[in-house]
């Protein structure tokens, strides 16, 4: 399987994400410079964390207006898997391909550390290797994390199961204590916290592994049917 | 034309306008007699900042001499932007500490942001990529609400710019004294990693190589910065506001990515950042290094602000720039490197034979000096030192001891000093885990970081109880190094070398001078004994707040060790119930600049505890082998508070107890801060095998399940719930920051 | 050549950390009378007169400068010099 990695000026989880694809996975992956990008070869799009164009204006604001955002765009739409991981997750916001927006966290610092996630669905493509309602540890390193829709949009989240992980602890003020959403078809998700940090047990946690594994698990499933 | 308006050779002499720059009068006539004529104001402009303390280290180069700054391990020593020691496998650690006490004591965010971005640029300079930022922070007392002010925006500001360019902040270390109310320092420290075959270094060389500027543009910000930095704070400083550097992380992100490409193309000769002098130095330098000369059209500098003239050009402070020398003819290859990234690399200038540093603006020369008159000729100034009356009446006083009466109490009072304290609110706001390297994450007694793709790690650590240096700068000097050795054996790693961030007063007072001198004494001695060269740092001077009342001489350091395998890697936390306790080290009755000591009398005198550097080094390396070899579970320093501080400590991770039986003294075996001591957990299996590694530990007691924390002689003398012991040390810090004034 | 002020407000009902920060230390300086107070940002745009100005400026805010979920946005077209 093959994944790609996008680069925008100032993402800073990039070659995190890479390595947990490529080393703790063992996947092919590509680092894409946003400007360079030709998705058409990849199996899945990984949008890693950091500060795409410095957060000025609102958090993945800028990066939602480049190019490769159309291509990206198309690989949804395809039913690829595409991952937002923090400000990956704040750009699918600004793109529009998931509901809500990110507003600063409600103490208004920065935070850095492990937090207990609720699998509230481990039924999607992201989530197949989790158990249902499973608690998992894993870090998150946010100033803008705190997740906001409105009332219908969240009726509708959780009508559809489109939310994918909650914090144990509510951290950020995040409506629902949501951590992460796919949007309706459970392709594209979006999550605060990193699972791209728990992958070794060397640093912590492993338990972000089994997303990525979940990903891989339902492309070789996909790619059995299809061959 | 903006020179007509400027003062003419005449008026800067007549009306001694060097000497608003920082130039004393001597200095003046030693820049006319180089020049042989009358220096113009850019000239003089140029001459004020190069010898600048900032950038000459003109007061302090006889001290910076005593240090050890060879090893068998040193690639690079002082006098680039970092130094550089060898790991084995081709592999090496770059790193440098460096202060940015006065601009943050003016705009604690961006004074602290910048320090951040500045010692950044230090190391990425050098061909390294940056993998981990520690600080080391002082501040006074929280209860001001000036200093809680410059404490929260500090942070902020530290974590502001190091987030945003992913480079994990993994420690550091923060203390309160009211010794530092009026002027915090901010020292920043970066870590990068490097192969040995892609090690930079910042000439000019190559008569008739093109010079391209990169990065931001430069304003007007900053102006004497690096002036700014040698004086003493006054009512005037808040004044000088503008002059503070606004950073910019996102072009730090940016400029680090292009210069970890670029040096990888043949083309680039030398790079350098611009720091403290901006232009002036970072141009100035790389001719002087490389025994050239520089030749510059200012015109075609980027420009942020209309109309600026050559003088504030050169002198900008702006940040995020970066000069390059690279050979003719290839301008646009360099400059392709950079587009990539929406960054613009232009060419400003040659590298020219005669060894001058000539400027042109608007078809004039504005400047032609020879560089190394910039670089090399500042004077050497060898200060007067005196005791200090206040150590000699220490030195005289009979040894104190203090009177305890409440062992818990006590105890509650001293982990909730903002010193010990948990520093969880401070750095919960760092990204401490970007770029997935970190092993042992902020909290433990140093941080540890895996090498990508081998079976090494490297633990680093920043230390230095400035108490100790105040009740005796030689002795506190010596345990300042031997402390941050503890952190890295404690860690499982072997210490490999300091950089050093000296912040003093002002030198020209001779007590103060005494204390340089005596502490960069006790620093050197214990590097040769501990075996750990200095291989860069910064000095800070003129450290007095409004009434000229200095700070507690605080030298910093900075140290990295070398884990040569990661299942060495070890926590200060005890592991589980059933373990041994044990003590490396006697303790004495020493309190002199002890928590204590500060917490029952408020101040801090006497003499500071005995340090014997052999007795240490033989320790640190029997609880090394000891570690290495898999005979311990977890070890800890004994630091601030003494014992009864660290086995709180050891317990709050897993809120563990403990059965401790002390015999001796009670209020020093609970309290003393005696040197050279460790607090370990030993596996009941490894007992023996331990006990024959390590001569001076003594067994004093087990982990326990059952969360209570219980230290007996032949009674219960204390007994506490760990977690309240927790809560106490874990909230106390928030606490302060909260409460309303 | 116009001079665009953009302002950028926060919807009513999306809660706004930093208003209630700003809210609670003006309490704290005994600014007794303050109800709200509510963070916004305010941009200004120096724009080649065109014809239908307006709606490139409408678009703008709608492709970019605000984000329509959580933002409001208002602005004065100004004569610039």
């Amino acid at each position: 399987m093959k994944f790609a990695v996008i680069v925008f000026p100032g993402s800073n989880c990039d070659r995190d994400m890479y390595f947990a694809a490529k080393d703790q996975l063992g996947e092919e992956a590509d680092l894409v410079w946003y400007k360079e990008a030709n998705l058409a070869n990849y199996d899945a799009i990984l949008l890693p964390g950091g500060f795409s164009y410095g957060d000025y204006l609102r958090s993945g604001a800028i990066a939602s207006t480049s190019n490769v955002v159309e291509q990206i765009r198309q690989a949804a739409e395809a039913g690829k898997p595409v991952l937002g991981v923090c400000n990956g997750f704040q750009i699918l916001l600004e793109m529009g391909l998931l509901p809500g927006a990110m507003l600063p966290n409600e103490k208004l610092k920065f935070m850095c550390h492990y937090e207990t996630l609720n699998v509230e669905n481990a039924d999607t493509i992201f989530t197949k290797h989790y158990e249902q309602q499973e608690k998992i540890e894993i870090p998150i390193a946010h100033g803008d994390g705190n997740y906001f829709c409105d009332e219908e949009t969240l009726q509708q989240l959780r009508e559809n199961n489109q939310i994918v992980f909650t914090y144990e602890e509510n951290p950020n003020g995040s409506v629902g204590n949501i951590a992460g959403i796919v949007n309706e078809k459970g392709n594209v998700l979006g999550m605060m916290p990193h699972p791209e940090r728990a992958v070794e047990a060397l640093l912590g946690h492993d338990d972000g592994l089994r997303l990525f594994q979940s990903i891989l698990t339902n492309w070789r499933e996909q790619h059995a049917i299809n061959a | 034309m903006p020179s007509m308006l400027e003062i003419s050779p005449e008026m800067i002499e007549e009306q001694r306008v060097y000497a608003d720059m920082g130039l004393t009068d001597e200095e003046y006539t030693s820049v006319r007699s180089i020049l042989g004529r009358r220096p113009n104001y850019t000239e003089i402009g140029l001459f004020s900042v190069m010898w600048s303390e900032h950038c000459s280290y003109k007061n302090s180069k006889p001290l910076l001499k005593k240090f050890p700054t060879e090893g068998a391990h040193v690639l690079q020593g002082p006098g680039e932007g970092a130094g550089i020691i060898d790991i084995g496998d081709e592999q090496a650690v770059v790193f440098k500490i460096e202060s940015h006490n006065h601009p943050s004591a003016v705009e604690p965010y961006q004074g602290a942001a910048t320090g951040v971005g500045g010692i950044l640029r230090d190391v990425f300079s050098m061909g390294a990529r940056p993998i981990a930022l520690l600080n080391s922070l002082r501040f006074g007392s929280l209860q001001q609400p000036r200093v809680k002010y410059l404490f929260e925006e500090v942070v902020r500001g530290i974590a502001g710019y190091g987030n945003c360019v992913g480079v994990p902040t993994v420690g550091g270390e923060v203390q309160f004294d009211d010794a530092y109310n009026g002027n915090p320092l901010v020292n920043a420290m970066c870590v990068g990693l490097i192969e040995h075959k892609d090690i930079q270094k910042g000439i000019a060389a190559g008569v008739g190589n093109t010079v391209m500027y990169v990065g931001a543009k430069t304003g007007r910000d900053g102006i004497h910065g690096a002036t700014f930095a040698s004086e003493e704070l006054s009512e005037a400083s808040e004044e000088k506001r503008p002059s503070v550097q606004v950073g910019d992380p996102f072009m730090e992100k940016l400029l680090i990515e292009a210069c970890l490409d670029v040096i990888q193309h043949d083309a680039l000769v030398g790079i350098q950042d611009m720091g403290a002098a901006g232009l002036t130095s970072s141009a100035s330098e790389m001719a002087s290094k490389a025994g050239t000369g520089m030749t510059m059209n200012l015109d075609l500098i980027p420009q942020r602000e209309q109309n600026m003239s050559a003088y504030e050009m050169m002198l900008s402070e702006s940040q995020e720039r970066m000069l390059l020398v690279v050979e003719k003819g290839r301008e646009d290859e360099i400059a392709s490197v950079f587009r990539k990234y929406n960054l613009e690399a232009v060419a400003v200038g040659e590298v020219t034979d005669n060894k001058r540093f000539r400027l042109e603006h608007h078809g004039d020369v504005v400047a032609d000096v020879p560089v190394d008159s910039l670089a090399e000729d500042a004077p050497v100034y060898h200060q007067p030192s005196r005791i200090p009356d206040y150590y000699q009446s220490f030195q005289r006083m009979e040894n104190y001891l203090p009177s305890v009466t409440d062992y818990r109490e006590t105890l509650l009072d001293l982990l909730k000093q903002p010193t010990i304290a948990s520093k969880e609110w401070v750095y919960d706001q760092y990204d401490s885990m970007v770029q997935t390297n970190t092993v042992i994450t902020p909290g433990s007694d140093a941080a540890v970081l895996r090498v990508r793709g081998t079976k090494k790690a490297l633990a680093m650590t920043t230390d230095c109880n400035s108490r100790y240096i105040y009740v005796d700068p030689e002795v506190g000097g010596k345990i300042a190094v031997a402390e941050a050795a503890r952190n890295i054996v404690c860690s499982g790693g072997r210490p490999l070398g300091i950089t050093d961030g000296l912040n003093f007063g002002s030198p020209e007072n001779p007590e103060i001078f005494w204390q340089m001198e005596k502490s960069v004494e006790g620093m050197s001695e214990a590097c040769r004994e501990l075996e750990t060269p200095v291989i860069g740092g910064n000095v800070s001077l003129y450290n007095e707040s409004f009434g000229g009342k200095a700070i507690y001489p605080t030298p910093v350091v900075g140290m990295v060790g070398l884990i040569d395998d990661v299942e060495h890697i070890t926590t200060s936390h005890a592991k589980k119930a059933g373990d041994l306790l044990y003590v490396i080290g006697e303790s004495k009755p020493e309190f002199g600049g002890s928590e204590l000591q500060g917490v029952l009398e408020g101040g801090h005198f006497g003499q500071a505890p005995v340090l014997d550097l052999q007795t240490e080094a033989i320790r640190q390396k029997q609880l090394l082998t000891a570690i290495r070899s898999g005979l311990v579970e977890s070890a800890h320093d004994i630091a601030e508070g003494g014992l009864s501080v660290a086995l709180a400590e050891m317990l709050f991770h897993d809120e563990l107890g403990c059965e401790v039986t002390l015999s001796g003294e009670l209020v020093s075996e609970l309290f003393a801060e005696t040197q050279s001591r460790f607090l370990v957990t030993v596996n009941p299996a490894h007992q023996q095998a331990f006990e024959q590694a390590v001569t001076d530990a003594r067994a004093i007691g087990t982990v326990t399940d059952d969360g209570i924390y219980r230290i007996r002689q032949k009674e219960v003398v204390l007994e506490e719930k760990t977690s309240v012991l927790k809560e106490a040390w874990k909230g106390a810090i928030a606490c302060l920051v909260k409460s309303k004034v | 050549m116009r001079k665009v002020k953009i302002h950028i407000t926060l919807k009513e009902g999306v809660l706004d950390p930093q208003g209630k920060a700003v809210q609670n230390s003006l309490k704290s300086l005994e600014y007794n009378n303050v109800q709200e107070v509510r963070v916004g940002k305010y941009m200004e745009v120096l724009v080649e007169d065109t014809e239908n100005i307006e709606a490139q400026i409408d678009q703008m805010c709608d492709q970019l400068l605000a984000n329509p979920v959580i933002e409001n946005y208002s602005y004065t077209i100004e004569e610039a010099v």
